[in-house]
């Protein structure tokens, strides 16, 4: 298993940083040797940046890639757009001499080179393939039997050809990590859909975009669920803080609370909510609190 | 000698197109997508992406439409729908053509910010990134959640780091990322 370090992004810890601090946690506890990766800038994020100029976008992600070079460890996202930017960039670098000759000449400005010897990594395509589902379960301790409701996000699966994760149109790998937690992942109608924060939608559409998220949360109302579970803070934003902006636009309530992966992870390994940063999201359902805590003691 | 249709039409658009002074505008789009390997000619207006396009059931996004917009004419750097484009990648999983949708709809808009085409709320993300070096930067509020979570206030990022910022901001510059915003 290689080295990691951990490539933060923007979102994560400066808007939810208790996923922050609920990774951590999870990685120690799972004994991955994961560091921080100091000095990382945003990834930078690829609905906006790539649409605005390619060789900005390839140069600062082909920056923070030289990073995780320089300390001979695999950069492990925890984000779908950081993973989607540096994981494409990552191989469009290694693949594409033009470009890398492109890239570099800017690199070379601030005496760096991309030299293409680390890969890039996502913490659940990480977490199954490389720990699997058969040792988070050991690591259990508190099994959480939540009914759950998943949140895949686009780029965690696609550019399919890309990620080579399996199915994009029915992918099974994130509802085991889910179920290995104790908890059920519950089928929902359009579960694969987008929740519209990408693309520069929630930042420049945002009305359109809230739109798109509110017919997700619909749907997933309907299936009844005691919480969603993404695995990236974008979709984790627009699914959380949206749902305040979804009522004050559409005057709509759901009161669903919103989960990143390493914080109900972290749950299941025994870390009290507080410590996981759940209490600090834009949701705040006292309900779903409440039942945290009786199953954290009634094991 | 006989004329033939297909030379008459071809000298109609030519004219069409100087008389609009717009022929740089769509050269760039062909070189762009050129560049970037995405042949969208291969469309044959079959609507599965449209069919696929989760935006497209709430806003006026029409993907084939936009494609067919996009083989046909210089315009389409002015089309609305190109920004309604979450990135979610359906319609390129999905044609049957294989043709590389998003990317090539991500082409396109930047030949349209490169053109000025961009909306005031992107050029903000611009600034945030030139400045502080992230697109969403920390806040009070935030700083102060860190330290409850036990963190330190400012992450360990460029955000704790001058010199690594000066860095980015360096890189930046070489890229000339703001002239977009300058124009």
């Amino acid at each position: 298993m290689a080295p990691l370090a951990l490539f933060l992004g923007c979102v994560i810890p400066n808007r939810y940083p208790g996923i922050e601090m609920a990774t951590r946690l999870c990685l120690a506890k799972l004994d991955i040797d994961c560091t921080y990766l100091p000095g990382a800038s945003c990834c930078p994020a690829p609905g906006v940046f790539r649409s605005f100029d390619s060789p900005t976008w390839l140069a600062v992600a082909g920056r923070n890639l030289t990073l995780g070079e320089d300390m001979q460890r695999d950069l492990l996202t925890i984000c779908n757009g950081c993973f989607g930017s540096l994981a494409d960039a990552n191989r469009t670098l290694k693949e594409n001499e033009e470009l890398r000759k492109r890239t570099n000449v800017y690199l070379g400005e601030i005496d760096r080179q991309f030299k293409g010897t680390i890969d890039v990594r996502h913490i659940a395509e990480f977490l199954y393939s490389d720990v699997g589902t058969e040792k988070i379960k050991e690591a259990i301790e508190k099994p959480l039997g939540l009914k759950v409701a998943v949140h895949y996000g686009c780029h965690l699966i696609k550019p399919s050809r890309d990620r080579g994760l399996g199915s994009f149109e029915r992918p099974r790998f994130f509802d085991e990590l889910v179920e290995a937690t104790g908890s059920t992942s519950v089928e929902y109608s359009d579960k694969m859909e987008c929740c519209g924060a990408g693309g520069g939608m929630r930042s420049g559409l945002k009305e359109r975009s809230l739109a798109m998220a509110e017919h997700k949360l619909s749907k997933i109302k309907e299936a009844g669920v005691d919480c969603i579970v993404n695995a990236c803070p974008f979709c984790h934003m627009q699914l959380d803080a949206g749902q305040k902006e979804i009522e004050k636009a559409f005057g709509k309530t759901y009161e669903i609370p919103v989960l990143h992966y390493s914080q109900l992870l972290g749950l299941a390994l025994g870390f009290p909510p507080e410590m996981l940063g759940i209490h600090m999201n834009v949701v705040q359902n006292m309900g779903f609190m409440e039942k945290l805590k009786m199953s954290i003691e009634d094991n | 000698m006989k004329e033939k249709v297909t030379d008459i039409r071809e000298q109609f658009i030519n004219n069409r197109k100087y008389i609009n002074g717009q022929n740089m505008k769509e050269n760039n789009v062909q070189e762009q997508l050129k560049e970037a390997g995405i042949d969208i000619l291969k469309c044959m207006q079959c609507g599965m992406c449209s069919g696929s396009c989760p935006s497209g059931r709430h806003t006026s996004l029409n993907v084939r439409r936009l494609i067919r917009h996009a083989m046909r004419s210089q315009d389409v750097l002015e089309d609305k729908e190109l920004w309604m484009c979450t990135t979610c990648y359906n319609c390129q999983e999905r044609c049957p053509r294989r043709i590389d949708i998003v990317d090539a709809i991500l082409s396109i808009r930047s030949v349209a910010a490169h053109e000025g085409i961009i909306l005031p709320e992107h050029k903000q993300v611009i600034e945030l990134l030139l400045e502080y070096g992230h697109a969403v930067p920390i806040d009070e509020t935030n700083m102060e959640k860190r330290e409850e979570l036990g963190l330190e206030r400012l992450p360990e990022t460029v955000h704790k780091d001058l010199e690594a910022l000066n860095e980015v901001k360096k890189l930046l510059n070489a890229c000339k990322l703001a002239a977009i915003i300058d124009q």
